[in-house]
């Protein structure tokens, strides 16, 4: 009965922080809500026993991809957001109170004083980590070494992509025309 | 127990607001975010039959689904990136190079 009621909220903040990462103006505003969105579709997760893919999704998604989308902004220096002075103020103001929240939260924890609890009961004969990994690493094998053929050539991919064509190095024994930026010459 | 069309109606209505993203926003980034946004209402359907039909293939699917879409982000930045040195712009109406 508790199941419904989570699944209701984190769906809710779900569909709003969704909203807001179409409608909000500024990019990072919307990566920040694109990282509400993550979390809550990993609470979702852990409401329907997917335990390990909540865990993924906030390792994977809310940090690896997010990073390296706000990592991207920011090289970019797309945030266009003029600020006024009181605003600024108010946000460092609610940050100092964040944090002293946080510390004081922090404080209290290691104040409390906490005791072993009773001994874990043998449990379910298998975790959902344990079954998923087993699924993997049987009826899977194939597909999951063929992933790891798949990002190690996304890795390659990525660092001939990015490194430009004015680079000097191996790639500077191509032709001028087949310079993978030979149109712009064109439309300038 | 979760009923099964509450997770597949919030998957749909997670997968349009990423199609509306893509429709109607100008930024390559923002596109980019909405593109997750639709891979991840995926990824809910299939977690939810996964757990309707008590078997775990669908989460394993899922964890294929994120390493590919790991991978796609690393690339389409890299691409956005490279735009970007380019033409000074993300913003997609105004990259039409093959336009001609």
């Amino acid at each position: 009965m508790i199941a419904p009621a989570l699944f209701a909220v984190f769906a809710a903040i779900a569909v709003v922080s969704a909203l807001s990462v179409i409608l909000h103006r500024n990019p990072v505003t919307s990566a920040l809500f694109l990282v509400v969105t993550f979390c809550s579709l990993a609470g979702i997760y852990l409401v329907l026993h997917a335990e390990f893919i909540g865990m993924v999704q906030v390792i994977v998604y809310a940090g690896a991809i997010m990073v390296l989308f706000l990592f991207v902004i920011m090289y970019l220096n797309l945030g266009r957001d003029i600020e006024t002075g009181v605003q600024i103020a108010l946000r460092r103001g609610v940050g100092w109170l964040m944090g002293i929240a946080l510390l004081a939260a922090g404080v209290a924890l290691f104040r409390h004083p906490w005791v072993a609890g009773p001994a874990a009961p043998p449990g379910p004969p298998m975790g959902n980590t344990q079954a998923i990994g087993l699924l993997l690493y049987s009826r899977y094998l194939f597909p999951f070494e063929v992933t790891s053929m798949l990002l190690l050539v996304a890795m390659v991919g990525v660092v001939v992509i990015a490194k430009g064509r004015r680079a000097p190095g191996p790639a500077a024994d191509l032709p001028p025309g087949t310079a993978p930026g030979a149109p712009s010459q064109e439309d300038a | 127990m979760i009923p099964l069309s509450w997770s597949l109606a919030l998957s749909a209505v997670l997968f349009v607001i990423g199609v509306i993203g893509v429709l109607v926003r100008r930024n390559a980034l923002v596109i980019f975010m909405s593109i997750e946004l639709m891979l991840n209402a995926a990824n809910l359907a299939f977690v939810a039959f996964s757990r309707d039909m008590q078997s775990l293939d669908g989460q394993v699917f899922v964890f294929f689904v994120m390493a590919v879409a790991a991978a796609e982000v690393a690339v389409g930045l890299a691409i956005i990136v490279n735009m970007f040195r380019l033409r000074e712009t993300v913003f997609v109406d105004e990259i039409n190079l093959l336009k001609g």
